[in-house]
């Protein structure tokens, strides 16, 4: 990434650059963006500037899109792998909730903005994005589709079932935590994040792969 | 102006959920395009537009002078034609300035406001309003015009790449950034397709198409405040009004936009 750029003169916006005795100067771009960015965001009802203070993996992926090249495979991996060590498998091996209240939580996009209050229920985003039930015609296309999510990967009569097992695990890891599969997916990490609860994990669960779920029939 | 009767905007918007998944990006797009057609005589931006007009020569401030030799770039008074150069560099200021911080200057030096209690009032209260209607009326008289953003002077060049990383800028619980919406071809968040600003989106979409007013709350928006709701929507902070981040932001949009024509002040959802 070329970070910096000369400038014939020592002056950036609302910056003022040590060692200006030179004509030129080269200011870290991504420096002064970070000292912009604590100087323009602040504070607002629910929402603290905190959150934007980025971690290993936002801050790779950031940079990655910046450049407008994927990161390289290796260090893709060992952020991936330190992502999939934030996931908490259920201990009583129960994944699957309620359909029904998976889909209520689909629905709702809303929660955690700086006009919403502390105790607005968090949505789970998911038909912002994602194709889900068919009968709902109003959704996003930033995702891939999951209508029949569990029926066209064979997890038929019995989710706890053998066969069924990898495609489970990968699609509560993948609630869980997207960037565990791939470093930089947009895709929120809905529970590592505290977007939504464990047990609500569980019913999206259920939305997804119960065979009786909407999404399967 | 037009007379659009309720009804008629019902059976428009209850086109959007037509039965068929098929059909439906299809409907949408042409319901609202029946809906826009149906305002095209009687944008109400119009009446914002006139109020900003009015309040460009009227003697306002402490100091109770106009804003008619307000320098938007072009020279003292030139209104046709700066919105599609802007931001830009200022040398008075020794900053890159949009169209709302630079009245925000306009407004300090020519009329003696305060931009500091500008700045912490809210949208749709106060001078905020004055600033609206001022930057739908300049907007308007850039209509139909080609964004020819300048990169000349370092100081713009700084703001483009510092506006880059902003979109890129991942944050808040969900990891959003500005890309996380706007970074792909033929995107949507439920039914609304939203424009690829990582590159041209072409004429009169995304940066070429605010001032907008907003048919779903009856408001009129520069681009200031579409861009604080995209980050509340982020779940972001607040971005202050006219802050370096919001302004650097607006020149990564409005480059990316050099050459397609401005519709502003357009109709939005």
């Amino acid at each position: 990434m070329n970070n910096t750029i000369k400038l014939s003169l020592a002056l950036a916006t609302g910056v003022v650059l040590a060692g200006c005795a030179a004509s030129s100067a080269s200011v870290d771009l991504d420096k002064l963006t970070a000292s912009i960015v604590k100087s323009s965001f602040r504070d607002e009802g629910i929402v603290k500037v905190s959150v934007l203070e980025a971690d290993e993996v936002n801050a790779a992926c950031s940079a990655a899109d910046v450049a407008g090249k994927p990161l390289d495979h290796e260090v893709a991996m060992a952020l991936q792998a330190a992502q999939l060590k934030t996931i908490k498998w259920p201990a009583d091996g129960r994944y699957l909730g309620d359909w029904k209240k998976g889909e209520a939580l689909a629905q709702s996009g809303r929660g955690m903005t700086f006009t919403d209050k502390a105790d607005t229920p968090n949505g789970g985003n998911c038909y912002n994005c994602h194709q889900i039930d068919a009968k709902e015609i109003s959704f996003g296309t930033i995702g891939p589709s999951l209508y029949n999510y569990g029926k066209t990967r064979g997890v038929t009569a019995d989710p706890t079932s053998p066969a069924s097992k990898a495609i489970i695990e990968y699609t509560w890891g993948k609630i869980w935590n997207a960037r565990a599969y791939n470093a930089c997916s947009v895709m929120p990490r809905a529970v590592h994040k505290g977007i939504i609860t464990e047990a609500q994990a569980r019913d999206l669960m259920a939305l997804l792969l119960d065979p009786k779920s909407p999404v399967n029939q | 102006m037009k007379k659009v009767t309720l009804g008629a905007i019902a059976a428009a918007v209850a086109g959007l959920f037509m039965p068929s998944a098929f059909a439906q990006k299809s409907a949408a797009v042409s319901s609202i395009e029946e809906y826009r057609a149906m305002l095209q005589d009687g944008n109400p931006a119009d009446l914002f537009e006139a109020k900003g007009e009015d309040l460009w020569k009227q003697k306002r401030g402490p100091k109770k002078v106009s804003l008619q030799a307000c320098d938007l770039g072009q020279g003292p008074g030139v209104v046709k034609g700066a919105f599609v150069t802007l931001p830009r560099y200022f040398a008075d200021t020794n900053k890159v300035q949009d169209l709302e911080s630079r009245l925000l200057t306009c407004m300090q030096t020519l009329q003696g406001f305060d931009p500091a209690d500008i700045i912490k009032t809210p949208f749709g209260k106060g001078e905020q309003n004055t600033l609206t209607a001022l930057a739908t009326w300049i907007a308007a008289e850039s209509r139909d015009q080609k964004f020819n953003l300048s990169q000349a002077h370092p100081q713009e060049k700084v703001a483009y790449e510092v506006g880059k990383r902003l979109f890129f800028q991942r944050g808040g619980p969900h990891d959003f950034s500005c890309a996380s919406c706007h970074g792909g071809e033929n995107w949507r968040i439920r039914l609304q397709d939203l424009p690829n600003l990582t590159k041209n989106p072409g004429d009169g979409v995304g940066f070429a198409a605010w001032p907008a007013y907003r048919v779903s709350n009856g408001q009129m928006w520069g681009m200031q405040q579409r861009l604080n709701d995209c980050y509340r929507q982020q779940r972001f902070p607040y971005p202050g009004f006219a802050s370096d981040a919001t302004v650097a932001l607006a020149v990564y949009l409005g480059v990316n936009s050099q050459g397609s024509k401005s519709v502003a002040p357009a109709l939005k959802r």
